[in-house]
């Protein structure tokens, strides 16, 4: 079947959407940005097929009467292993790696126990981590980086004590591999991964209402289904970077534009909040641009900005908002320079004021910059739609409300729960007229 | 406006001539202690390059040194060595790019030490950084300082009795200073003389500048404009030399739309015409080639600026008069780009988007420029209502190279220009 795939390449995350030739969302994929646009571009595209395939499963088996109940929890089921697999196979490749970087000669004279630390380590890791995949576990991150990370330096620590070989050597160890592992393209044979976790699930069920081999060969027709690669249109930062020509690449600017008002088509002004840089939109009734504002020379009161907060709090990127909306008190931050944000931070601490507090000081201090912006590009006269990683962020969003409704009254406020695939999805949109045209 | 030296860069003829006027006059500015001919510091807004010369005085522009410098990758360490000195990271950065460039030595573009100044000549029109930035060189200097003091046309108008108070500095303040420190006498005869040259020189720039309005533009009135700006802008208006460069740089144009060709660009001829721009705001100097390029890779043209207006708003009718000699300088001042209010700036950025058919209007809004850069998103917004032209608004800066952030300024322009084309698209469909 013919796909048309809208690839958007940010400063933090790369998001892939695909869709079918009526427009019909088929997939979607994400994945970190690494610093490697082509890599990033690879995975966030692998992982749109594989939540294609997982959507074409999904439809075939609801298309069985009997099945129709039981799709749902299969296809949960089948994702989480398949998942589990994948994620097996780049611990697996991870584990290589470090013995590989390991046996380098800096190490030579406690190489041996170096080898039983990393394989002690992984052991362990394993065994944390397919926990991970288990039926109702809510993971943190769905980055390979991130669950690996913090499973690491736990066991690596107790490890490297137990076995007598220095902690820093391991981390060093993990530190090169991981991004050797991040930066591998993938080379799954995903259609063999498919039926390794179908098999699996299978083995789960004894009470299905129709034949297991049914089933199989159900999801054998379905992964036979050719998907195409007929247009492919990127946007984003790393646009430039993907080997693509001129006529494949759009300016984020439109495909914001384009994803929000096929969200929502009655969309006249878009926000987003991204990484580097945030973007206030007017769109006309059909998703054209016309007119745009940014953030100018500097990123503060951007995604990134909470990025810092974060690690100057010690704490995850999405334990930013829940912490803030327990916040009883407003403070005033007033610094949207990043790195003055976080002098801001200690200065409030040391005063004694309460983390939730100071935290829904510092997503007011983004979300007034945003609005600035707004009113920049011509304000908000109609329905609003915030798009972006920042608009996952219950606590930036509770801001944004307030402020809009302060300055523009009561207005319609869109927030898709896919928000972040936006650009993606005007990408696609691209590609798809792209051909049609 | 000195050209980078590059052997690769394709240029015209008109180019090579002004690189040599140029050249020429920097070794005359360094030699002056053979030749101990007097040196008048002064700004392009407001300057009186007619009088001066009636003095026998050469000119020297402080801020085309600072853009020198600024294209010749050197202005960056003297913004630093300003900063060390004191000055506040948000001063304008011609004046730090000055400032700094003084205590390196104050070393011209032929190598050579640039003599202190006899004369700042501080013509006043509209950029309260001017009067301050002269007040640092006069601590520095100590030498003679004359000011002349144009009113600003808040109003939109140029009244008799702003005219008056202008003639008449020029007459008991600029004049009396001139003589003084040049020891020759006014003679008005010379003065009409050149200002005859000015004129001529004048209706050339001019018929280059509405060249633009072709089909497609022969000339980036931007990128281009600013070396087309050169010689009237500086040392050289009122001289028979600048009246051969605009002759010549006519002929070439002419020819030019003779064969139907685009402007030219640092890698030769532009090819397709695909966008067709007004610009507000000086350029960004650092990094003008790769700027430029983000312009002509996409088929933008810049068919009319306001920064190539500066130093004299000749398209919209003025031109030296010799038979007025002290009045006209008076208006020439009166009618800078920096002295005109908001709503005239407006007023012309509107006329240009419609006369040269432009598709939108862009604004490069300069860090360390407040003069420049005060209003105007107001000015976008009404410039985009009063055409039904979409704007865009673009920040860098002069001098400083710390302040031209490549990737988002690109950024910038391609969603500009994409969003340019959708909308012509969906106009096309909706016909």
């Amino acid at each position: 079947m013919k796909c048309f795939i809208g690839i958007d390449l940010g400063s933090t995350t790369t998001k892939a959407v695909m869709m079918d030739t009526n427009g019909e969302i088929l997939g979607r994929g994400i994945t970190n940005s690494r610093s490697n646009y082509d890599t990033a571009s690879q995975v966030s595209k692998q992982e749109a097929v594989i939540s294609a395939r997982l959507e074409l499963c999904h439809r075939a088996l609801s298309a069985i009467p009997e099945m129709k109940e039981l799709a749902d929890d299969m296809l949960d089921a089948l994702e989480r292993n398949f998942r589990l697999e994948l994620f097996l196979n780049q611990l697996d490749d991870l584990q290589q790696t470090c013995l590989h970087n390991g046996a380098d000669l800096r190490h030579a004279d406690i190489g041996e126990m170096l080898a039983q630390a990393l394989n002690e380590t992984f052991e362990r890791m394993k065994s944390e981590l397919s926990k991970l995949f288990a039926p109702g576990v809510e993971r943190k991150s769905d980055f390979f980086r991130d669950l690996a990370g913090s499973v690491y330096m736990t066991q690596a620590e107790a490890v490297a004590e137990e076995i007598g070989v220095p902690f820093d050597v391991l981390i060093n160890i993990y530190d090169k591999s991981i991004i050797e592992t991040e930066n591998r393209p993938p080379a799954e044979d995903l259609v063999a991964t498919f039926l390794r976790a179908l098999d699996r699930v299978m083995g789960e069920h004894d009470d299905l209402p129709i034949e297991p081999q049914a089933i199989r060969e159900l999801v054998h027709t379905t992964m036979d289904i050719e998907l195409e690669e007929t247009y492919v249109v990127g946007t984003g930062y790393g646009r430039v970077r993907l080997p693509f020509p001129k006529e494949h690449i759009r300016s984020e600017i439109l495909c914001h534009g384009l994803g929000a008002h096929l969200m929502y088509p009655k969309t006249r002004t878009v926000l987003d909040i991204g990484g580097q840089d945030t973007k206030g939109i007017q769109i006309d009734d059909k998703g054209i641009v016309v007119n745009f504002q940014m953030n100018d020379r500097c990123a503060a009161g951007c995604g990134r900005y909470l990025g810092y907060i974060a690690d100057e709090m010690n704490i995850g990127l999405h334990e930013l908002g829940p912490i803030a909306m327990k916040a009883t008190k407003n403070i005033r931050i007033n610094s949207t320079c990043t790195v003055f944000a976080g002098a801001e931070l200690r200065d409030r601490l040391a005063m004694g004021e309460k983390r939730a507090d100071i935290l829904a000081g510092l997503h007011r201090a983004i979300v007034l910059r945003a609005i600035s912006i707004i009113s920049r590009s011509g304000g908000v006269t109609s329905e609003f739609t915030f798009t972006g990683g920042v608009a996952k962020n219950e606590a930036a969003v509770k801001e944004l409300r307030k402020l809009i409704k302060e300055n523009y009254g009561d207005v319609t406020i869109n927030i898709d729960p896919d928000s972040i695939y936006t650009g993606a999805l005007g990408a696609a949109e691209f590609a798809r007229r792209a051909v049609a045209a | 406006m000195a050209i980078p030296t590059d052997t690769e860069v394709l240029k015209d003829s008109s180019m090579l001539l002004q690189k040599q006027m140029i050249a020429e006059n920097y070794d005359e500015l360094t030699n002056t202690a053979e030749t101990g001919k007097k040196i008048s510091s002064t700004f392009v807004p407001g300057n009186l390059n007619e009088l001066v010369m009636c003095f026998d005085m050469l000119n020297n522009l402080p801020e085309i040194n600072a853009i020198n410098n600024g294209m010749r990758k050197k202005s960056g360490m003297m913004v630093m060595q300003a900063e060390k000195m004191g000055h506040s990271e948000d001063v304008c950065t011609y004046v730090k790019a000055d400032i700094g460039s003084m205590s390196k030595g104050n070393i011209a573009p032929n190598g050579k030490p640039m003599p202190n100044p006899d004369l700042l000549l501080l013509s006043y029109t509209g950029c309260f950084t001017f009067m301050k930035w002269f007040e640092l060189l006069r601590h520095e200097y100590g030498c003679e300082t004359a000011m002349l003091h144009v009113p600003y046309e808040g109003d939109g108008i140029i009244t008799q009795n702003m005219r008056d108070y202008v003639v008449k500095q020029i007459k008991e303040v600029i004049i009396p200073a001139l003589e003084k420190v040049s020891g020759v006498k006014f003679d008005i005869d010379r003065l009409r003389e050149n200002l005859t040259h000015s004129a001529k020189a004048e209706d050339d720039f001019v018929w280059v500048l509405e060249s633009a309005k072709n089909k497609p533009s022969p000339i980036d009135a931007y990128f281009g404009g600013v070396y087309y700006i050169g010689p009237i802008f500086t040392a050289f208006r009122g001289t028979d030399k600048a009246v051969s460069y605009y002759k010549m740089l006519r002929s070439e144009i002419e020819q030019r739309i003779a064969e139907g060709k685009g402007p030219i660009t640092p890698e030769g001829d532009m090819k397709e015409e695909r966008y067709r721009l007004v610009v507000e705001g000086p350029p960004n100097w650092t990094n003008f080639r790769e700027f430029w390029k983000m312009f002509y890779d996409d088929g933008a043209v810049v068919v009319a600026s306001t920064y190539t207006k500066v130093g004299g708003v000749y398209d919209l009718g003025f031109r030296h008069d010799p038979t007025n000699p002290i009045e006209t300088l008076a208006d020439y001042c009166l009618g800078c780009y920096t002295n005109r209010n908001l709503s005239q700036r407006v007023d012309m950025l509107e006329k240009y988007v419609n006369e040269y058919q432009a598709d939108g209007l862009l604004i490069n809004s300069i860090k360390s420029c407040n003069s420049f850069s005060a209003g105007q998103l107001l000015m976008m917004q009404e410039v985009e209502k009063r055409t039904g032209k979409p704007g865009a608004f673009i920040e860098t800066d002069l001098v400083d190279p710390r302040y031209f952030s490549a990737a988002n300024v690109k950024n910038r322009l391609e969603s500009y220009f994409q969003m340019i084309e959708q909308r012509r698209q969906s106009a096309r469909s909706a016909a």
